[in-house]
């Protein structure tokens, strides 16, 4: 349990990002209001985004652009999940973009962006079984 | 290397340009170009699929000048052009099939972007069919959303808005999910493409060391694409989402991209993880036991719904359930199964919603029962698509949706504790197939209620020919089985192979 | 009827009575058909509520217990990573070793992670400029609305940005700096950190600027729809089909033709450049687009 409890310190920036991912998945569950939902995919997606860049991490190196000549790994941090969050980002701009889309257009028909009153209104049994 | 060998890079390229040059295009011009591109790209992986199997080879083809573990890669043997193939013929016939309804549906000033979505979504099932790195999954499994969001937002009215945030908000925490695995099996491997993810997975797991971190990260990317592709506790965006849309767009979410998602599923589990590995993290039975709530909750949700798309699409959700019990099963035997399925509901299911749109506009528009009563009458076509499609989902022999069944069956007997769960779960399923598709088969065929009612709309038959091309298709598999099942056995042998 | 901005302040505070909503809302489309059976909206609606009570309580107590469930996994896992910043990670393998000691050497960029993601990882960044100008076609087909929905003069139109002299002059001065700037990224991608995707995005905020200052309407009129569109047809069809020839080269053995140059000009690192370029026009057109369909419905 001890040992558990110091990894989890020694990962203190990994346990931030999952703490983050959660608060993003929650707000995603729990909140009626779709603006809300789109900012908790957005915290969601931070999270993840956190916990790559994390894991390229190597104490004590620098980032890895070639200075003065020098190409030897140990002076460099890995350089693949930077170029990893890069795609996760635009990936991310891309979906946050066509959910608020998605918003607009739906606050602009139904003047709510309630998700539990947009179901109602979709729902079949409102249309006494003739739809 | 042969030239064909670079036939699956080109069709990728071919369609990125092809969406581009639509997007600048106007419809006419973006109609011709994607109907040409669907297509071209059948032919390209006929040759591939000719290529592999009358060679008996798979290959890796490198994006770029640098080999496995440090470029990309593309992967082609039997299975991955088959189902390249499968994708494509399924995507030109629902389009085809669908024409009018697109017509009607879409306004005129965005049906070009339309069109450019077909050609994205094309590139991300083909892009997933043939990819062997992890992360140029993640990529294309996020062309694929976006694009399969549009599809279905294209029909503008408010419930199609809100069914595709229903989708798309499932679809996000689905590949939210597949990310954090990616990124948890990145960290303990340091690899992202398949085979030396396959090989240095093997040596941790025997090792022992990072057990439960492997478990969590294949079951983080299991649920992330399970979620995504509907399986039963996350089919309730499924209804909206396929009921709602253009036909067109129904049968393209339905037939081919929820596949997509899986075979990419399929990938994961028997290239990158490894199926002993699989088998031993226990997610594999977690995954049969959803699967056959799936198959039980879908049918139940599709006997009581009032609608008949929404009947349709929530028999999907039951038959993406029989596909991960064949998952779940993990026998190679379950695999074929679960692979002949897969074509099986591709075939079937797109036909069935054309057809259901056509029964729906010969009873002015409605799509509850009572309305569509004696609607084969007055569209006799498509009332002959929809019943034989209803025949095929039961599984009545002849028919494709015969072959999986007797397959799973077969498969199950191979099992120890799973078999009585399994040949139970198949038995009740069907029943409850039955129930639900040949009611509303009956409903189809009743005596008019009040013929005067609707007036018979005056249709050209060619415009079904399409669904009939599907049913002809599926009709020759279910008569013949026996070269597509050699086909996939041989592909078995090269896609698990290193 | 309440209207659009009393309805707006009540969604801010997070409640909105949707029993009013349904009232509001039109019944069934009138057929013959629908009259025959008879719409009752009081007995639904009470049906309707009570289902909805139940199934939001059931709802939250699953969400509850599957959020600590999937939290507590999280952490578990997290614990059982490697740990922060250590060097014998097992992602400190032979992948990245070569990125960064024979990087230069084989892609000409000094900067490593333009190399790799342009150069030994680009069907992934290609796959991703695609995401990118999915996105756009989809907020097009959603939000453009020329002509039909002209979007009505809101509020913050109403105030005009260009009458002050401040904020005038000052933007004056300030956008063609930040395009030079963006510029500058954008070019020394594979000399520094940034690129295509940083100097676009800096791009398109000059853009930005430019729009909402001098308005979306003369904005247009400087840059219009159609040069948009010809710019992303071009930068993607370059960028498709430099990437065609160096895959099909790389994946057939061929020689190439691209030579990586000398490390630290700036002219070097074979393609990196010029997709460097074509990458920062299609996110400074995407981005920019994004904010012209915001705004005003139309680019």
């Amino acid at each position: 349990m001890e040992k558990l409890f110091t990894h989890l310190l020694e990962n203190y920036e990994a346990c931030v990002a999952v703490v983050l991912f959660v608060i993003g998945l929650c707000m995603l569950l729990f909140d009626r209001n779709l603006l809300k939902k789109v900012i908790g995919l957005d915290i969601m997606d931070t999270g993840t985004f956190l916990l790559l860049a994390d894991r390229g991490y190597i104490a004590g190196r620098s980032v890895p652009i070639v200075t003065d000549g020098v190409t030897d790994m140990a002076n460099y941090i890995n350089p693949i999940p930077a170029g990893l969050v890069l795609t996760g980002i635009v990936v991310s701009v891309s979906v946050s973009a066509l959910m608020l889309s998605l918003t607009v257009r739906i606050y602009k028909k139904y003047h709510t962006l309630d998700m539990d009153a947009l179901y109602l209104m979709m729902s079949d049994r409102r249309k006494g079984g003739r739809v | 290397m042969s030239f064909v060998q670079n036939f699956p890079f080109f069709s990728i390229i071919l369609c990125l340009l092809c969406a581009v040059a639509t997007f600048v295009a106007g419809d006419k011009w973006g109609r011709r170009l994607t109907i040409g591109l669907l297509s071209v790209s059948i032919v390209l992986q006929s040759c591939v699929l000719w290529f592999c199997a009358s060679n008996n080879t798979s290959y890796a083809y490198m994006m770029g000048h640098y080999p496995a573990p440090w470029g990309n890669e593309i992967a082609a043997g039997i299975i991955e052009p088959l189902m390249a193939l499968l994708f494509s013929v399924v995507l030109l016939l629902s389009v085809l099939g669908g024409m009018d309804y697109i017509l009607k549906d879409i306004p005129a000033d965005r049906r070009h972007l339309y069109w450019s979505m077909v050609d994205l979504t094309l590139v991300s099932l083909l892009a997933l069919s043939y990819t062997n790195d992890i992360f140029t999954g993640y990529v294309f499994i996020e062309i694929c959303t976006i694009a399969s969001c549009a599809l279905l937002s294209a029909k503008d009215t408010g419930r199609t808005l809100i069914a595709s945030v229903r989708y798309m908000v499932f679809a996000l925490v689905g590949s939210g999910l597949f990310l954090i695995g990616v990124i948890f099996t990145y960290s303990i491997t340091g690899h992202l493409l398949f085979p030396q993810l396959h090989e240095t997975i093997a040596a941790l797991w025997a090792d022992g060391t990072y057990r439960f971190t492997m478990t969590v990260a294949i079951g983080l990317m299991t649920a992330g694409l399970a979620i995504k592709s509907g399986l039963f506790p996350f089919h309730f965006w499924m209804p909206d989402t396929y009921g709602r849309a253009t036909p067109a767009s129904s049968g393209i979410l339905s037939g081919v991209v929820s596949k997509a998602y899986i075979l990419l599923l399929i990938k994961v589990i028997y290239r990158a993880v490894g199926i002993e590995v699989f088998a031993a993290s226990g997610i594999q039975s977690v995954l049969l036991i959803f699967g056959i709530a799936g198959m039980i909750v879908g049918s139940v949700s599709a006997i009581r719904s009032k609608r008949l798309t929404t009947m349709v699409a929530y028999s999907s959700a039951a038959q993406i359930g029989y596909i991960y019990m064949g998952l779940g099963m993990g026998t190679q035997a379950a695999l074929l199964a679960a692979f002949l399925h897969i074509f099986s509901h591709a075939l079937t299911k797109p036909m069935l919603f054309l057809s259901a749109s056509r029964l729906a506009d010969a009873s002015g528009g409605h799509m509850d029962f009572p309305s569509l009563q004696g609607a084969g009458h007055r569209d006799v076509t498509a009332g002959v698509l929809f019943t034989a499609g209803a025949l095929s989902m039961v599984g009545v022999p002849l028919f494709i949706g015969f072959i999986p069944k007797l397959q799973f069956a077969s498969a199950a007997f191979a099992l120890t504790w799973q078999k009585w769960p399994v040949l139970l779960a198949l038995a009740v399923s069907t029943l409850l197939n039955v129930l639900y598709f040949l009611y509303t088969a009956m409903v189809l065929w009743l005596p008019q209620k009040d013929s005067a009612a609707f007036r018979p709309q005056e249709r050209r038959w060619i415009a079904s020919a399409p669904a009939m091309v599907l049913l002809a298709i599926g009709l020759v598999i279910g008569i013949h089985s026996a070269p597509l099942t050699a086909l996939l056995q041989q592909g078995f042998a090269l896609f698990c192979q290193y | 009827m309440r209207n659009e901005q009393g309805l707006f302040r009540h969604w801010l505070s997070g409640q909105v009575d949707w029993s009013a909503m349904l009232e509001q809302d039109t019944p069934a489309a009138t057929t013959a058909a629908a009259e025959a059976v008879p719409y009752h909206p009081h007995h639904d609606m009470a049906s309707a509520r009570r289902a909805i009570r139940c199934g939001q309580r059931a709802y939250t107590v699953l969400a509850i217990v599957l959020c600590l469930i999937f939290s507590a996994f999280m952490l578990l896992t997290v614990a059982n990573l490697p740990s922060y910043g250590s060097d014998s990670a097992p992602t400190v393998n032979e992948v990245a070793e070569r990125y960064v000691e024979k990087g230069t050497e084989e892609t000409g960029a000094v900067n490593t992670v333009a190399g790799m993601i342009l150069d030994y990882r680009a069907f992934d960044t290609l796959g991703e400029s695609f995401v990118l100008f999915t996105a756009m076609c989809a907020v097009t087909m959603l939000m453009n609305a020329p002509g039909k929905r002209r979007v009505r003069k809101l509020d913050y139109e109403v105030l005009d940005y260009y009458q002050d002299p401040i904020i005038r002059t000052v933007c004056k001065l300030v956008i063609p700096i930040i395009l030079m700037f963006g510029i500058y990224i954008l070019l020394n991608g594979h000399l520094s950190p940034g690129g295509g995707f940083s100097g676009g995005a800096i791009m398109a905020s000059a853009l930005i600027i430019y729009a909402l200052v001098w308005g979306g309407e003369r904005a247009s009129r400087a840059i219009p729809a159609k040069a948009l569109r010809i710019i992303v047809l071009c930068a993607l069809g370059f960028y498709a089909c430099s990437k065609t020839y160096s895959f099909f080269t790389g994946a057939n053995h061929l020689h190439s033709i691209i030579s990586p140059g000398t490390p630290g000009r700036i002219l070097s690192a074979g393609l990196i450049l010029p997709l460097n370029v074509a990458v920062g026009f299609v996110v400074c057109c995407t981005m920019y687009s994004f904010y012209m369909y915001f705004r005003r419905g139309e680019l």
